[in-house]
């Protein structure tokens, strides 16, 4: 198979690695070669933070690079609108529908973009979801990434047993079930 | 065919570790090599570990293991080199008893660093053989065959990462663990005393061992020829080999797994069979000069940057002439890291801030107090010299010159090389005032122990060193411990210190929030009472925003419960709504 590129962007402490995880988990369960590239360090302090997840029959660099990209999972609004440009044509632009101001717009010296879904639906395939309040309805605010990654794997060639299994593998004990829930509230959602 | 499992690359070099037999790790945390020795811990019936004060102490720590006779290795990033200059010098002329490898990460690109130095440039100055991996199947594979190297050809080496590598996972075959039998002791004072009698005669050995082992390179596995189209042919080596494979899989490829020593004849047999010769390799052209220098034609700097990372699409531009069709980045605003909320550096930076104070800085977490809306820190430059960098203004420019002046550094950092610059201004009659940020671990890297915490690096209680012990041996009479977030007296004892004519060091003693794992206080802010003078926004916590209307909201998905804004709140706009665990 042709290599896939997936690619998670966000806040640091979003829980993006948490996700990278599971996607490498599952793709390697699938029996694909697989790499990953993440961010650690002082970049993970509230910074931009993005992971790349390439997989297929043989993999070789570890980044996705600009216009390669066949699925974004974006856990804020700004983060999308940042990294868009790394999708191919066609691929799928998956947006938590949530703001998290950074420090230049917090204090003042720029603009936080109106409109960021709406001019990105010109260029791109865009699907939004609000899992922000979707995970207060669950009763736990922290698996929002898991509902994000549900409207994600609508566009990846995984069954719903594969995710199920490799978030049982990935996640602690104790949170599987709401983890899976979680899931299903995205992957359901059309 | 044996289970492969994916791993991070430093992961990957801890089960190299391991399967190496290696004995004896050493380490100092810095990004981006720390995980291996935290990979390490789970090996820990194996292989002894620990976290060293700096990586000088680390690297002694590693030649004493070989020296006896086992397997030895520490960790560092690529500054950390710099602390451990002064062994490593020596250490490349004695050579080594069991195998020795010093695992340094390079960091192109600046993710988390204060420069981008090349590690290679720093072996072959101290003569050190360098191998350098391509993914994290190699790391560990390499790691194994550097201790091979390393005994055979008595020469520590060096594992040379960067950032990418580091921090890619990859799928890794897992094998079992070799022991091999410790090396006999033989006391050898011509090859392990370093006077200058003895160090002259070693001069000579080494630079027939390295000669040895240039030769040996042209056979060696790790280095190796994929013949393909004659047109282009690339020499590279570690993460740029995989940007050379993804852009143009049809070259001819030389893909070097030790850059240092080069292996001559390969280079020039396969520079003869290719069209045009270009060198791939991130950083400084260590290997395109010394190519160059034998009067091969190749093209390397002339076309690719000395700086940050490479990509495919950078080689299909530069090499292939090729116009990858690429949207522009969207225009939007940048998102640099920032203090964590409920950072216990934040209050002091505001207290610093409020005072018109300047500080010199440190590395660590709190250099982020350098940034708006903090903009403290005047200077950052290397581990530990914050106090000294104040200690030389003192000097140049008087005691009055530095009475809005302080140091700042934090817990992990002082007893790195902090410590030292300490000792520097009790000796030399300083009045400075330093401030000890301590938050009872190393931050930066992702939370690990060091000398003060009263934890080893695998979590086991041990003796705790004193901070303000430390200074007041010293003779440093005025040493203060005050909690961060009590700004009353924070404010008037940073006053009344720098007013002294003495040396003072005040600890703010308050732990890192994300150390405490249970459920936090949160505050909310009530919109009616909210008088929008934005008192509480100065700190620049990322929890609160403004609303359109001015008035002040925090998100309770990122509240930690400092009281922060609810303290610098005169309206009691501000109000906690739930208590911490």
């Amino acid at each position: 198979m042709a290599v896939k590129n997936i690619m998670i962007v966000g806040v640091g402490g979003q829980g993006t690695l948490l996700t990278s995880r599971i996607l490498g988990g599952l793709t390697i369960a699938a029996g694909y070669d697989v790499k990953l590239s993440e961010v650690h360090g002082m970049a993970q302090r509230g910074g931009s933070v993005v992971t790349f997840v390439r997989y297929g029959d043989k993999v070789a660099e570890p980044i996705v690079e600009e216009g390669q990209a066949d699925v974004i999972i974006a856990f804020e609004r700004l983060e999308a609108l940042r990294y868009a440009h790394f999708l191919k044509k066609d691929g799928a632009l998956v947006v938590n529908d949530w703001r998290i101001d950074p420090m230049p717009v917090v204090i003042g010296n720029a603009q936080y973009p109106e409109h960021i879904l709406e001019d990105l639906a010109k260029d791109y395939k865009v699907y939004k979801v609000d899992a922000t309040e979707e995970s207060r309805k669950l009763g736990n605010p922290k698996v929002f990434n898991l509902i994000v990654l549900g409207v994600a794997a609508q566009h990846m060639d995984f069954t719903k047993e594969q995710w199920y299994e490799v978030i049982g593998k990935t996640v602690p004990p104790k949170t599987i079930e709401i983890n899976k829930k979680a899931f299903d509230v995205g992957y359901n959602l059309r | 065919m044996a289970d492969k499992v994916i791993m991070l690359g430093n992961e990957a070099i801890a089960r190299g570790a391991y399967e190496a037999g290696v004995k004896v790790s050493s380490a100092y945390p810095g990004t981006p090599s720390t995980e291996i020795s935290e990979y390490l811990v789970q090996y820990r019936d194996d292989v002894y570990e620990e976290w060293a004060p700096n990586e000088k102490v680390a690297t002694e720590v590693a030649v004493g293991a070989s020296l006896s006779g086992a397997r030895a290795m520490a960790c560092m990033k690529h500054v950390g080199l710099n602390v451990a200059a002064d062994p490593l010098y020596s250490v490349s002329y004695m050579g080594v008893n069991g195998g020795l490898v010093i695992v340094v990460a390079d960091d192109p690109g600046l993710y988390s660093s204060q420069n981008e130095q090349d590690t290679r440039m720093v072996a072959r100055a101290a003569q050190i053989p360098v191998i350098e991996p391509s993914d994290s199947a190699e790391a560990k594979d390499f790691f194994k065959a550097a201790f091979e190297l390393s005994e055979q050809f008595d020469r520590p080496f060096i594992f040379r990462t960067t950032t990418r590598l580091a921090h890619s996972q990859g799928l890794v075959e897992l094998q079992e663990r070799m022991v091999p039998e410790d090396k006999p002791y033989e006391k050898n004072i011509q090859k392990n005393v370093m006077m200058p009698g003895n160090a002259k005669l070693r001069h000579v050995e080494i630079e027939k061992r390295n000669l040895e082992l240039a030769e040996a390179a042209n056979t060696l596995p790790i280095n190796r020829v994929e013949m393909n189209d004659t047109k282009i042919g690339v020499i590279t080596s570690g993460i740029p080999y995989q940007y050379v494979k993804e852009a143009m899989p049809e070259a001819s490829v030389l893909k070097l797994g030790m850059v240092n020593p080069l292996p001559r004849k390969m280079i020039e047999d396969f520079a003869s069979k290719v069209e045009t010769l270009y060198i791939v390799e991130e950083l400084d052209p260590v290997i395109e000069e010394q190519v160059k220098s034998w009067g091969i034609r190749c093209i390397g700097k002339e076309i690719l940057t000395v700086q940050g990372e490479y990509s495919a699409n950078m080689l299909r531009k530069a090499i292939l002439k090729e116009d990858p069709d690429i949207k522009e980045p969207a225009a939007a605003p940048g998102r640099p890291p920032i203090l964590c909320p409920g950072c216990p550096h934040r209050s002091v930076f505001y207290t610093l801030n409020r005072l018109k104070m300047h500080a010199a800085g440190d590395i660590g977490c709190y250099t982020l107090g350098a940034v708006a809306p903090l903009s403290v820190i005047d200077t950052t430059m290397c581990m530990g010299s914050s106090i000294s960098t104040l200690h030389g203004m003192e000097k140049a420019k008087g005691k009055e010159y530095i009475r809005n002046w302080v140091a700042v550094i934090g817990d992990s950092t002082f007893m790195h090389t902090g410590v030292n610059s300490l000792m520097n201004m009790v000796y030399n009659k300083a009045t400075g005032t330093v401030i000890i940020l301590d938050n009872s671990t190393t931050g930066m890297t992702g939370h690990q122990d060091h000398a003060a915490t009263g934890k080893t690096l695998q979590g086991d209680p041990t003796y705790a060193i004193s901070i303000p012990g430390i200074c007041k041996a010293m003779g440093i009479k005025n040493v203060y411990e005050i909690n961060a977030f009590d700004l009353p007296l924070l404010e008037k004892t940073i006053k009344e210190e720098v007013a002294k004519d003495e040396i003072s060091v005040i600890i703010t003693k308050t732990p890192c929030v994300l150390l405490d794992k249970r459920k936090k206080p949160l505050y909310t802010a009530h919109a009616d009472k909210c008088k929008k003078c934005g008192a509480c926004m100065k700190p620049g916590c990322p929890a609160m925003t403004k609303n359109p209307d001015g008035t002040v909201r925090i998100d309770d998905t990122m509240c930690t419960g400092c009281g922060l804004c609810k303290d610098l709140c005169k309206f009691d706009a501000i109000e906690l709504v739930r208590e911490g665990e």
